[in-house]
């Protein structure tokens, strides 16, 4: 069986197998899939509306407002009438638009966010499949994105929208590269490319051990899913809405599902990589634990999610060409760094024991500091306090009336 | 049967022309309806023609049917986030033209009333620039919170919060009430912090540095060329300030600084914006201590019959000069009246400052120069 080693898909295809006579045990195996791809996407659906909900009250908080409270308790549901007004828009399609383009772009950006969530562990033994290249293939479908901004552009014949199309694949396809070579030190230290098996190996979690890589794997995942400050795709002071400037209604609501759903299942892989993914931080593994895996990995999500939240409320945005400096010139090279590093500890340490462990942790530290703090003189503009620019002449009133 | 090895030979240099695209008059960052048709080479900017006239509501016109005291209101909607200053500089016009006196406590809460403007226009100004650089409303909406706070003042003065409406040929309208002077107090007891906070967050953040640094530089010579003034002249290294130069009111008695920019770009936009709204608070904390007693207003007939003549009152509004010239033959209402607006004069070097850079730029330069569409289609 392929997927033995789990527990729910092993629960749900043995009921349906008992139930199903000798010959059709084959039709066990789709039920059971189509029961998981079932609940695990509108599991998403459910989770983007409560992250709209969050970021809509957070972002009113950060900025001494309220933020929605008039439907239902709290305002909790807000995302149901804003998917009820979105369902009941117009649909416009532009007399110039390509419509087969403009009617797939939606589609193909919503598929990557749920084919990802195949592969992510969410609890002890909770996953849908244990890909032996989750890695990999988290990285390859997050691509597939990009192409559908570019649908989306320009399918629109919008200038607008073209504008942020082009921004969003140079853009994208520049910061996958570090993205993903932030990803190979974890691989070296955890020895496999399964995000299950991920997991496991954190002892420490490896944001300990990979400080380096995770700050430029936050940083580029950050871009990856086109939020502050990288949202140029559809800054909306500069080109009005980016890529889906022209969509509106449930074409517009997609969009939206696709984002969010990309942004949480990006926190989601972060988690599993950096963050020890399921794991009870406080108390190890083996021991009788307090609060269920699936939990902690929703509190940990919901923890980057804040963070993703706060950077968007408090930092203005960068221009294209800042942004593709900072990719090709800070984070790749510290990207490089960190690989250099880690590759140079896990070869002279392949078996670390506790305390070693806890010396590379404090070597790995050390580099991470030092590395930003010298890009940072490295290329920091500022050395001289920005504000001197601006001096106060005292003049002396002419006329005295 | 054909080599597939073999590729078609490239055109020696791929064809590629120039994107023109209407930013507005719809667009999220045009401060009301303007429309910048620009050509792009990509993202960056080659050529750009600023096309206005979508507010026209013919002021100017209007002005000349209506009596010298009905045009206040009228100026109230020109800039609708400094109706104070555009109060005043009709009023000194009127003033000038029918040479009516004006009690010294009139003067005062003119003044406390139009630097409480400047300072809320700035707020406004500052929001709006964080905002078109990116920063998600949040700058946006802490400048409002604080703007509240003198609408709310403005409310005490003349019961109406942005078409204020309160000043009149001779003074203002009424006196201020008792309640007004504690609360100006805490609000001048509580700003300063405020403007501590937001120059902290605001002018040594990294990114609003890195994007705004040297950005679109306006040459002193060039800004006195194109007739620019106020802040915009002012962060281009000239000191030059009506309040200072031509002072009407009391400003000849009140103890205040002019903020000059070394670099005249849009960072010195920024900041000396940032800091006129303190020099303002000390303006308004020096009226405040010397505010003496008596009436507010002269007596002026209701109907304003000036003598044949012409006159030309002009403020520092917060946008920079704005004037207003009024022609009378004698009649209750101005022959011509010819408004000198800061927005529309300011627009002369656009396309200067904006050829060469990005679109990202464009609205963050254009916003730099803060116009007011109400004041630039009149």
């Amino acid at each position: 069986m392929i997927l033995a080693g789990n527990s729910l898909y092993r629960n749900i295809y043995g009921f349906f197998v008992g139930l199903l006579p000798d010959g059709l045990s084959w039709l066990g195996l789709v039920i059971t899939g189509l029961i998981l791809a079932f609940v695990f996407v509108n599991a998403l659906m459910i989770f983007v509306a409560g992250v709209v909900y969050l970021e809509r009250r957070v972002l009113g908080r950060f900025q001494s407002r309220l933020g929605p409270n008039r439907v239902g308790p709290f305002g909790a549901l807000q995302p149901i009438a804003d998917l009820l007004k979105m369902v009941f828009k117009e649909d416009v399609v532009p007399a110039a638009a390509d419509k087969l383009v403009f009617a797939a772009a939606p589609i193909v950006m919503v598929v990557p966010a749920l084919a990802m969530m195949a592969v992510i562990p969410y609890g002890k033994n909770t996953f849908v499949t244990d890909l032996n290249v989750g890695i990999l293939f988290a990285i390859a479908i997050t691509s597939v994105s990009s192409l559908g901004i570019f649908m989306a552009g320009w399918g629109s014949a919008n200038r607008f929208a073209t504008l942020g199309a082009m921004r969003g694949v140079a853009m994208l396809v520049s910061y996958e590269v570090p993205m993903l070579l932030s990803l190979v030190g974890v691989l070296l230290l955890g020895g496999t490319l399964s995000l299950v098996g991920v997991v496991d190996a954190q002892r420490i979690p490896f944001i300990l051990l990979q400080p380096l890589g995770f700050l430029v794997f936050l940083i580029a995942a950050t871009a990856e899913m086109n939020r502050a400050p990288f949202d140029i795709v559809e800054a909306d002071s500069e080109i009005v809405a980016g890529y889906h400037t022209e969509y509106s209604g449930v074409k517009w609501g997609v969009f939206q599902l696709a984002e969010y759903g990309a942004m949480i299942v990006s926190a989601a892989v972060l988690v599993t990589v950096f963050l020890s993914g399921w794991q009870n931080p406080f108390v190890p593994q083996g021991w009788p634990q307090v609060l269920p895996s699936q939990l902690w990995f929703l509190l940990k999500v919901g923890l980057v999610l804040f963070l993703l939240i706060w950077v968007r409320a408090t930092i203005p945005r960068l221009r294209i060409d800042q942004i593709m400096g900072f990719a090709w010139k800070i984070l790749f090279p510290l990207a490089l760094l960190n690989l250099v590093v880690t590759a140079v500890e896990v070869q002279l340490v392949p078996n670390p024991n506790t305390w070693q462990l806890w010396v590379l942790v404090a070597i790995n530290l050390a580099v991470a500091v030092g590395a930003v703090v010298g890009f940072g003189a490295a290329f920091g503009r500022r050395r001289t306090n920005p504000t001197a620019s601006v001096t106060l002449v005292s003049l002396q009133a002419e006329v005295v009336r | 049967m054909t080599n597939l090895q073999q590729h078609p030979e490239p055109p020696a240099e791929l064809e590629a022309e120039p994107v023109v695209v209407n930013l507005g008059p719809q667009h999220p960052s045009t401060h009301g309806v303007f429309r910048l048709r620009v050509i792009m080479d990509g993202e960056t900017i080659q050529d750009v023609e600023p096309i206005f006239g979508y507010l026209h509501r013919g002021t100017e016109k209007l002005a000349e049917e209506r009596s010298y005291t009905q045009v206040v209101t009228l100026t109230d909607r020109l800039d609708y986030t400094a109706a104070m200053s555009n109060n005043l500089a009709y009023v000194l016009a009127v003033e000038k033209l029918a040479g009516i006196e004006v009690p010294e406590r009139g003067m005062y809460l003119r003044v406390i009333a139009a630097e409480l403007q400047r300072i809320a226009a700035h707020l406004i100004f500052v929001g709006f620039s964080l905002d078109e650089l990116g920063a998600f409303h949040t700058p946006l909406l802490y400048g409002f919170r604080e703007r509240e706070r003198i609408l709310d003042l403005f409310e005490m003065l003349c019961g109406a919060r942005i078409t204020v409406s309160y000043m009149r040929p001779g003074g203002v309208h009424q006196d201020a009430p008792v309640d007004f002077w504690p609360a100006l107090d805490r609000f001048l007891a509580d700003m300063p912090h405020y403007l501590d906070e937001l120059q902290g967050l605001i002018a040594e953040n990294e990114i609003v540095v890195a994007r705004t640094k040297g950005l679109a530089v306006l040459l002193a010579a060039k800004a006195i060329n194109c007739s620019m003034s106020g802040p915009v002249l002012r962060a281009s290294g000239v000191a030059w300030d009506l309040r200072k130069q031509d002072p009407y009111d009391v400003y000849g008695r009140m103890q205040f600084d002019i903020p000059v920019g070394a670099n005249g770009d849009t960072y010195d936009r920024l900041l000396v914006r940032l800091y006129e709204a303190r020099q303002s608070l000390r303006i308004v904390a020096q009226a405040r201590k010397e505010i003496p007693g008596g009436p507010v207003r002269t007596q002026a007939p209701f109907f304003i019959r000036p003598p044949v003549g012409e006159a030309y009152g002009h403020v520092e509004a917060p946008k920079g000069e704005l004037g207003f010239y009024l022609v009378s033959q004698g009649g209750i209402s101005p022959y011509r009246c010819k408004i000198r607006s800061p927005s529309f004069i300011n627009l002369t070097a656009l396309k200067e400052m904006l050829v060469g850079y990005k679109v990202a730029d464009l609205v963050v330069i254009f916003g730099s120069i803060d116009v007011n569409m109400g004041e630039v289609d009149r």
